[in-house]
């Protein structure tokens, strides 16, 4: 309070004038104080050197390739992204997408169901684990960390157990003669031709997913109710807002996101292994911290998480098309990671710090 | 129970046009008895001051009155009517919002959307409604300046604020939505002498505008300074109630110590 500015600014010189502390922020101050900038640059910076080092990036098949590797991992970085801004984590994501999969190809294959009544099943599945996720976490008021680890656990057992005991195998394939495929297939992994060559539907439902997911937080109620319980549940809770409610939404968001990734994968491939999709959850959460995310909640973007799991698409392809062995992508990653958290906490420091 | 001056001594009994009256109230959490048969009214219109040491039951009796718990005995009638309070939100559909001492705002999102935070005004139906961004900035710039000079920018986001702006902003949000009486737990404990004198003219500004005010304060001279009324607390019981131009600090602290009883 003896800060002679705070003083100066809290006086004001007149009723309703803009804040001088405001006023000098400016367009490239409010630029950098969004979280996706570190992750827009990044992507930038991927996209610049992998076109330059190899022949195929830029091509209509290079760039099919790496969309499609970021699509699917792009769906479920978004849903992360809203359930971190939200204040919590969940490590179950991964496995839900092969969780899915493997309702949807077990009722249709070994029980002759069609393929849209099989989907229906496995999502009203992922909406019941994604709200008992929820409601364990807000009941216990344990981590979200340790809850959704134990039901990550607890579906890899499941998936692998259920598989094997059903199908004497750990994998279920087949479904490509089941009812209702070809209509199915068409909505969730058919190909549009662009340039010559085959885009997957799934790079739609990435870019929806963003945009769907940028609407509801920064135009919608529920977004800055999102916004508010994970920077502060108990002042959110105070002022009245759900905060239950909105969380057990988020969880059950994410686990709608796995549904609609494993669904696109098991009509693509037609079949679905039973330990896929682990080791996924933490990519998710890396791809959202790449685009802004903070760890404790209350800040971040849902299409930063879409860069950054473009970001990711654009060095894991980047890599092959450049004939380097696949392991140095874990080092491009880890480095990536670290570049991006150092350049969003920079951003972030600096926006904070000019409020003094 | 002595008199020790019989004119000054203001009577539990309330006057009819009083905002707020509580009857009798008592709590107990297990065997402790935070409140024993507590009788208060508040004014309409006027600034009430709820004093006393740590733990003579202020904040319980806050609680009660703000619907955080209900009360296990006793009654409560607000603006005429008898009501009973089974949450917060109960209590702030009545009218009544409480300023909490942490003030309940979110760092990161903006002053505006602090202010509409769980009011927000939307456009369209259904799930297709959206935040009307410019009519709640707009509201917004009313509801500050309507109370203060000292009106935060109201797109800057809440952590850029002083301390003093924050409590602004916690304060026109209690008072913005046609709530009837503002409760406030402590609003300038932490505050410098600077923003204690603005919010404290805040507090006389809500008094203007015909808002009743219920003052938790530690601070006897503020207490002297803004309130029309004052009731003491000690140990759980109601000890006096003063109209602040029949005392002065001196006789309060008395009473809040017990080295007088009234």
């Amino acid at each position: 309070m003896a800060d002679p500015t705070a003083v100066r600014a809290a006086r004001g010189p007149t009723p309703g004038a803009p804040d001088e502390r405001v006023r000098g922020q400016g367009l490239l101050g409010r630029l950098v104080a969004r979280p996706e900038l570190g992750a827009l640059l990044g992507a930038v910076g991927v996209f610049v050197f992998f076109s330059a080092i190899t022949d195929q990036f830029l091509s209509p098949l290079g760039v099919a390739t790496w969309l499609d590797d970021s699509a699917t991992l792009g769906i479920m970085a978004v849903a992360v992204a809203l359930l971190m801004i939200g204040g919590e984590f969940d490590l179950s994501a991964g496995v839900m997408t092969a969780s899915t999969a493997l309702v949807t190809a077990m009722l249709a294959t070994r029980l002759g169901w069609n393929v849209w009544l099989a989907l229906l099943l496995s999502l009203a599945f992922a909406l019941a684990v994604g709200a008992f996720n929820g409601f364990l976490v807000m009941r216990t008021g344990l981590p979200s960390f340790i809850v959704t680890l134990g039901t990550f656990f607890a579906l890899q057992g499941l998936n692998l157990g259920v598989t094997r005991l059903v199908t004497g195998t750990v994998q279920v394939s087949g479904i490509r003669s089941a009812p209702g495929y070809e209509s199915a297939g068409f909505v969730f992994a058919s190909t549009v031709d662009l340039g010559g060559h085959a885009f997957q539907i799934s790079i739609a439902w990435w870019v929806g997913a963003a945009v769907i997911a940028s609407l509801v937080l920064l135009r919608s109620r529920l977004g800055n109710w999102i916004f508010a319980v994970g920077g502060a549940a108990g002042s959110a809770r105070a002022v009245g807002v759900p905060v239950t409610r909105t969380k057990i939404l988020l969880f059950m968001t994410t686990a709608l996101a796995g549904w609609l990734v494993g669904t696109i994968n098991i009509l693509r491939f037609a079949s679905v292994q039973a330990n896929q999709g682990v080791g996924l959850e933490f990519q998710f959460i890396i791809a959202a911290v790449i685009g802004g995310c903070l760890l404790t909640g209350g800040f971040g973007s849902a299409v930063g998480a879409a860069i950054g799991a473009l970001i990711f698409g654009m060095v894991r392809q980047g890599i092959v098309f450049a004939r380097w062995d696949n392991d140095w992508f874990f080092l491009f990653l880890g480095v990536l990671l670290l570049g991006a958290v150092l350049v969003n906490n920079t951003f972030r420091r600096r926006a904070e710090r000019a409020r003094r | 129970m002595t008199q020790q001056s019989g004119t000054a001594v203001l009577s539990t009994e309330a006057t009819a046009d009083a905002l707020l009256v509580a009857t009798g109230i008592s709590k107990s959490f297990g065997n402790v008895r935070a409140l024993q048969d507590v009788s208060v009214w508040l004014p309409r219109g006027q600034i009430t001051a709820l004093i006393g040491d740590n733990g003579a039951g202020k904040s319980t009796l806050v609680r009660v009155l703000s619907g955080v718990h209900p009360a296990d005995e006793g009654s409560l009638t607000f603006d005429g009517s008898p009501v009973r309070f089974a949450s917060p939100e109960d209590a702030r559909t009545a009218g009544i919002e409480t300023v909490h001492q942490n003030l309940a705002l979110i760092d990161d999102l903006t002053v505006w959307q602090n202010l509409f935070l769980n009011r927000e005004l939307v456009r369209g139906f259904g799930p297709l409604s959206f935040l009307d961004r410019k009519r709640m900035q707009e509201q917004a710039e009313k509801m500050l300046s309507r109370l203060s000079v000292n009106v935060p920018p109201i797109r800057s986001k809440v952590r850029r604020l002083s301390g003093g702006q924050r409590q602004a902003v916690a304060i026109s949000r209690a008072a913005g939505w046609g709530s009837k009486l503002v409760i406030m737990d402590e609003p300038t404990a932490a505050l410098g002498v600077q923003e204690t004198a603005r919010v404290e003219e805040l507090v006389k500004g809500l008094r203007a505008d015909g808002m009743t005010v219920l003052l938790i304060s530690h601070n006897f001279d503020q207490v002297m300074r803004l309130a029309d009324q004052v009731w003491v607390m000690r140990a759980g019981r109601l000890a006096a109630g003063r109209r602040t131009q029949d005392t002065d600090g001196e006789e309060l602290v008395g009473l809040v110590t017990g080295a007088i009883t009234s």
